[in-house]
C-alpha cells in the first residue's frame, strides 16, 4: 500500500462505495456489506496508519480518533457509516491538500522562476553549467527570452529586463553596461554579459524566496491564541464526550461528538489567509514578514515619510549657481574641492556638477569635519570653506546680506535646497539643489487616505519652504522641515504616544532607527540591500511608491479574510456540535459538513491569491 | 555543523510540524530540527559525525512523509 498514491485509494474506495450503492437497489444485502467493509479496510488503512504513527509519537491525532469511530461502527454493524466516514475523511484531506497548494501557489510560481542552466564563458568557450557550479567572477551569457541565474554586473551588452520577480513591475527596465541585474529576471530583448558577483543562496531572489518562506511561518498574534485555545479546546471536548457518555449512555453519540468536534477549520483558517496574503505580496514586490506584521499594518492610521529620495527621485541636480564677489566657475570649484571626500549626498551632487561643467579639482582640502545635519568645514588652498545651511553660517558669524536672504528663501520656495557657502568669514555663493518629486507621489498619498489612513506626514532634513512645497504639491497633511535623524525618531514616538499606529517609510539604510521604531517599518527599493530587507517590516523590492497603497490594502484584505475564516469555523463547528447533541447530525453526515467547512475556508483564501487592489 | 534541507509533499495538518520535530529532534547528533509548514520543508542541523542526512531521511519517510527531494548545505 506504501507505494499507491493518495489520490488512488481515493477513486477505488469512492468506486467502491458506488458498488455498494448498486447492490443495495439490486437487494444484494451480503455482497454491499462485503464491499463496504473492503471500502472501510482500503480507505481506513491509511488513516490508523497515521494514527498509530502519532501515536508512537505520543501525539494525538484527529486519524486517531477516527480509527476508533470506525472500529466502533464495525463492531455494532453499521458497515455504511464506516465505509462513509473513511472515504469522506480520505477524500477531504486530498481535496484540502489540493486546495492549499492553491493557496501557496504564489510562492511556488516565483520559485519556479529560478533558471536550473545558464551558458557561462570558460577560457572562450561557451558552456552551458548547472547553476551550482558556476562561481563568483564567472561570465554568464544570457540573450532575449532567457532567464539571469546569478546577481551580477553588466560587462557588456545592453538589454531591456523584465524584473517581476524581484521587484514586482512589470515594464521591462533598460540595462547597460556597470548596472545590476538579478537571479531570477528575464531579458525581454537584447544581450548581455555579466560578471557573476552573487551565485546561489547568496542571490537577491534566493534571499527575497527565504524570507518569505520564513515570513509565512511568523504566526499572527490571533493565530498564536487560536493555537493556544485550541490546545484546550481539545482535551475539554474529550471531556465533555466523557460527560455525555455517562449522561446518555449512547457510545455512539460520544465518538460522534469526538470526532466531529475536531477543530481543523478552526486551526487551518488563520494561517491559509495569512500564507495567500503573503504570497500575493511576494509575487508583487512586496514582502510582508508575517503574520503579526500584516496584523499591524492593517491597523496602521499614520504613515510617515521620508522625503529625500522616498517621495523624491533621490537624484537630486545643480539647478542654480549664484556668487557673490568671485566667479561662478571657481565658486564651483572651491565648493566642490571642499566637498570631494563628503559623502553627503547633496555634496556629491555638487561635485558630479563640476565634472559635468568639466572644471578640474586639483586643490585637496584639509582639516575636513563634517557637522551632522548642518553642513561641513574645510580648508581648500588656505582659503576656510563652510558648506551648510542657514543655521551653520550664523553659528560661524557670518552674516547674511536682506537681499542673499530673500534670493535664497525665493530658490527655496521653487523647491530647490538652498546651500550656502562661506569662504574666509564672508558668503561667496549659493548653490541651488533641486530633486524631482515622484509621478506617482501624488495617487499614492491620495490612495493610501482612500484605503484608511488618517495622517500623512512627512519629516526631512531639507528646509521648511522646499518641504512646504513638495508637501502641498502631494497633499501631505503635516511636514517637519530640517529633522536631524533623532528628532525623526521624537517623532514616531509622539504620534505613537497620541495613539496613532504609525508606517514609516524610508530607505532602509538611512532611516533605519526611525523604521525600527515604528509600529510597522517599509523598505524602499530594497532589491540587493542586505540590511534593508533584513530590518523592514515590509520591504517594497522596487522603488515605486504605488506599491505601499498595494500592500496596505492587500494587508486589510487578508486580515478581513482571515476574520472572515475564523468567525465560519467556530459558526460551523458550534452547530454541528448542537446538531450532534440533539441527534440531528450523525458521524457521516457530519463528516461531510466539517470537511466542507475546511474547504469552504481554504476557498475563501485563495480568493487572496488573486487579489489585485482596485483602482479607485 | 551540517544543514539539511527536505522538500516534502504538501502538508496539510499543522499537527504535523510536532511529529516531525519531536522525532528529529529526540535523535542523537541532531542539533535542531524546523518545520516549515507553509512550504512543505523541513530544516535540520545536524552533526554528520553521529547521524547522516539518509538516516534523517528515512525517519522522516517512517513517519508517513514522502520525501521529494533533499538539499544538504
Amino acid at each position: 500500500m506504501g507505494k499507491m498514491k493518495k489520490v488512488h485509494i481515493v477513486i477505488i474506495s469512492g468506486i467502491l462505495l458506488l458498488i455498494a450503492l448498486v447492490m443495495y437497489w439490486l437487494n444484494l444485502g451480503v455482497w454491499k456489506n462485503t464491499v463496504l467493509i473492503t471500502t472501510t479496510f482500503i480507505a481506513g488503512w491509511s488513516i490508523a496508519n497515521k494514527a498509530i504513527q502519532s501515536a508512537r509519537m505520543k501525539a494525538f491525532s484527529i486519524e486517531l480518533l477516527v480509527t476508533i469511530a470506525v472500529i466502533g461502527a464495525l463492531m455494532i454493524g453499521e458497515y455504511v457509516e464506516s465505509a462513509a466516514v473513511t472515504f469522506l475523511f480520505i477524500f477531504g484531506a486530498y481535496l484540502e491538500a489540493r486546495t492549499l497548494e492553491k493557496t501557496r501557489s504564489s510562492l511556488k510560481t516565483l520559485i519556479d522562476m529560478a533558471p536550473l542552466e545558464a551558458t557561462v564563458l570558460k577560457d572562450g568557450e561557451r558552456v552551458i553549467l548547472p547553476v551550482e557550479e558556476i562561481k563568483q567572477g564567472d561570465h554568464i551569457l544570457i540573450q532575449s527570452g532567457e532567464k539571469i541565474a546569478i546577481d551580477g554586473k553588466i560587462v557588456s551588452g545592453k538589454a531591456l529586463i523584465n524584473e517581476a520577480t524581484i521587484t514586482g513591475e512589470s515594464v521591462p527596465a533598460a540595462k547597460n553596461i556597470d548596472d545590476l541585474v538579478f537571479s531570477g529576471t528575464i531579458i525581454d530583448n537584447g544581450y548581455i554579459e555579466v560578471e557573476a558577483q552573487k551565485v546561489g543562496d547568496d542571490t537577491a531572489f534566493a534571499k527575497i524566496i527565504e524570507l518569505v518562506e520564513e515570513a509565512q511561518e511568523a504566526k499572527a498574534k490571533t493565530q498564536k491564541f487560536l493555537e493556544r485555545f485550541a490546545n484546550l479546546y481539545t482535551p475539554a471536548i474529550i471531556i465533555l464526550s466523557i460527560i455525555v457518555f455517562i449522561i446518555t449512555h449512547n457510545i455512539e453519540l460520544a465518538i460522534t461528538f469526538l470526532v466531529i468536534a475536531c477543530p481543523g477549520a478552526l486551526v487551518i483558517s488563520a494561517p491559509v489567509s495569512l500564507v495567500a496574503g503573503i504570497g500575493n505580496g511576494a509575487r508583487n514586490g512586496t514582502l510582508i514578514k508575517g503574520g503579526e506584521v500584516m496584523e499591524n499594518f492593517a491597523k496602521v492610521n499614520a504613515v510617515v515619510f521620508d522625503k529625500t529620495g522616498t517621495l523624491t527621485e533621490g537624484k537630486p541636480s545643480v539647478t542654480n549657481i549664484k556668487s557673490f564677489g568671485m566667479d561662478e566657475e571657481a565658486l564651483l570649484k572651491i565648493t566642490a574641492e571642499a566637498e570631494l571626500i563628503s559623502e553627503h549626498h547633496l555634496g556629491q551632487t555638487i561635485v558630479k556638477e563640476a565634472k559635468d561643467r568639466g572644471v578640474s579639482l586639483t586643490n585637496e582640502a584639509t582639516d575636513f569635519t563634517v557637522e551632522k545635519g548642518h553642513g561641513l568645514y574645510a580648508t581648500v588652498a588656505s582659503n576656510k570653506v563652510v558648506i551648510g545651511n542657514r543655521k551653520l553660517l550664523s553659528k560661524n558669524n557670518i552674516s547674511l546680506d536682506m537681499s542673499i536672504d530673500q534670493f535664497a528663501i525665493q530658490e527655496e520656495k521653487n523647491g530647490n535646497t538652498a546651500i550656502f557657502v562661506g569662504v574666509n568669514n564672508k558668503v561667496a555663493g549659493i548653490i541651488s539643489i533641486a530633486d524631482q518629486v515622484r509621478q506617482e507621489a501624488v495617487d499614492t498619498i491620495r490612495q493610501l487616505k482612500a484605503a484608511g489612513v488618517e495622517q500623512t506626514i512627512m519629516l526631512t532634513g531639507d528646509n521648511k519652504h522646499t518641504a512646504e512645497k513638495v508637501a502641498a504639491q502631494l497633499g501631505i497633511d503635516t511636514v517637519f522641515a530640517e529633522m536631524l535623524p533623532e528628532d525623526k525618531v521624537n517623532h514616531i514616538k509622539r504620534l505613537q504616544n497620541e495613539g496613532y499606529r504609525v508606517a514609516m517609510v524610508g530607505d532602509g539604510i538611512n532611516d533605519a532607527p526611525a523604521i525600527a521604531l515604528a509600529d510597522v517599518g517599509l523598505a524602499m527599493g530594497a532589491a540587493g540591500t542586505d540590511v534593508a530587507m533584513e530590518t523592514a517590516d515590509v520591504v517594497l523590492m522596487s522603488d515605486k511608491l504605488n506599491r505601499i497603497p498595494y500592500a496596505y490594502s492587500l494587508a486589510k484584505a487578508t486580515i478581513r479574510n482571515m476574520k472572515q475564516n475564523m468567525f465560519f469555523a467556530i459558526v460551523a463547528v458550534s452547530l454541528l456540535l448542537v446538531g450532534v447533541l440533539v441527534g440531528k447530525v450523525f458521524l457521516a453526515s457530519g463528516m461531510l459538513i466539517h470537511e466542507l467547512s475546511v474547504l469552504i475556508v481554504i476557498l475563501n483564501a485563495i480568493r487572496l491569491v488573486r487579489y489585485k487592489q482596485r483602482n479607485k | 555543523m551540517s544543514k539539511v534541507q527536505y522538500q516534502l509533499e504538501p502538508l496539510t495538518c499543522p499537527s504535523c510540524i510536532k511529529k516531525i520535530e519531536g522525532a528529529l529532534g529526540k535523535m542523537i547528533g541532531v542539533q535542531d530540527a524546523k518545520v516549515l509548514f507553509n512550504s512543505s520543508k523541513v530544516k535540520v542541523s545536524f552533526n554528520k559525525d553521529q547521524v547522516t542526512s539518509e538516516e534523517l531521511q528515512e525517519i522522516i519517510e517512517k513517519l508517513g512523509y514522502p520525501v521529494i527531494s533533499a538539499k544538504i548545505a
